[in-house]
């Protein structure tokens, strides 16, 4: 099990923090059209599921699979959207999203006076706490063979 | 603050009295600046605003909420969750306008005023105006548009303290370019 790249958005649609680990296949697009795509999509996913749901929409979107990779989204109330890819086995990782929402977003960025709200995370330590987390997820492995 | 007692030894924690002091030491201090009681409430508003975009953030991440179906729930989480969680007291709240659109946050105690007393001639001051600021920061960061202001305040000699909440509109989340 691994995991393979991470996307922050706000609620305005820019990505404020993207990070790879074991991405090997990039997608020959500019990592501006690549947010934007990602953006793109989870917002149509997000009015689709909201549409198409018989009965009232709670938690909403969490996750999707292709055969290759899954997709795992979590959204704050205050709008900003946490996705994260793995490979496939990895189960429900909704807790963990939300680990990085309130134990690194909060604790790094929020609460640094200096950062800018709605500008990209520049933040040295905001990187390497998500680093340092990520890798540490029982579920991060190293790469199995594909 | 030191009224909290859910979280025994949070390194969080300051002195009530401190934050008190402080916050009366900063209105001093606008007051000094701005030399204008409607300046100063205005520069109270904007930096509570920048608080309440922020707070938000960090209240979400420890009240661990979902999301609110009405404004009835809104107003439970403000005053039993969120008041008491950054000033240690819960606000009453009552007052409801028939439509459900607006309320009052009634407070008792009002902690950032203990030791204040108004001078004369500041009758235009509303002391604690960087609530209103926080409140509505901080529901915008929720999609709510909230009009918030004092309606009674203590210090003026009123009974109570008294913040009125009037729900506006909802906010929408931006649409990516490109899209419908």
């Amino acid at each position: 099990m691994t995991v393979y790249d991470f996307y922050l958005f706000d609620r305005n649609g820019n990505c404020l923090y993207y990070a790879e680990w074991n991405r090997r296949k990039q997608p020959g697009i500019s990592k501006e059209e690549e947010f934007k795509l990602m953006y793109g999509m989870i917002f149509s996913i997000k009015s689709f599921i909201n549409r198409i749901s018989p009965k009232d929409v709670h938690d909403g979107f969490l996750n999707f699979k292709t055969s290759k990779y899954k997709l795992h989204f979590y959204e704050t109330p205050s709008g900003l959207k946490f996705i994260m890819n793995t490979d496939l086995n990895v189960g429900n990782i909704r807790d963990v999203l939300q680990q990085i929402f309130s134990s690194i977003y909060v604790e790094y960025v929020v609460k640094n006076p200096l950062t800018e709200l709605g500008e990209p995370v520049t933040s040295e330590l905001f990187r390497s706490k998500l680093d340092e987390f990520v890798k540490g997820l029982p579920f991060f492995g190293t790469r199995a063979s594909s | 603050m030191s009224r909290q007692t859910a979280r025994g030894g949070d390194p969080r924690k300051v002195n009530g009295e401190l934050f008190t002091l402080t916050y009366g030491a900063l209105v001093a201090q606008l007051m000094k600046d701005y030399e204008n009681d409607e300046e100063v409430n205005k520069q109270l508003e904007k930096m509570g605003y920048n608080i309440g975009v922020r707070i938000i953030e960090d209240f979400l991440a420890r009240a661990n909420s979902t999301r609110c179906n009405d404004f009835r729930d809104v107003a439970e989480q403000i005053s039993k969750v969120a008041f008491k969680m950054y000033l240690g007291v819960t606000p009453v709240v009552s007052n409801w306008s028939p439509a459900a659109d607006e309320f009052s946050l009634l407070l008792e105690n009002n902690p950032l005023t203990d030791f204040v007393e108004l001078p004369e001639g500041h009758d235009a001051l509303i002391y604690s105006n960087i609530l209103c600021g926080v409140l509505k920061g901080a529901l915008e960061m929720i999609q709510m548009d909230v009009d918030v202001k004092f309606v009674q305040d203590q210090l003026k000699g009123d009974n109570i303290t008294e913040i009125r909440l009037k729900f506006i509109k909802r906010l929408e989340d931006a649409v990516p370019v490109g899209e419908d």
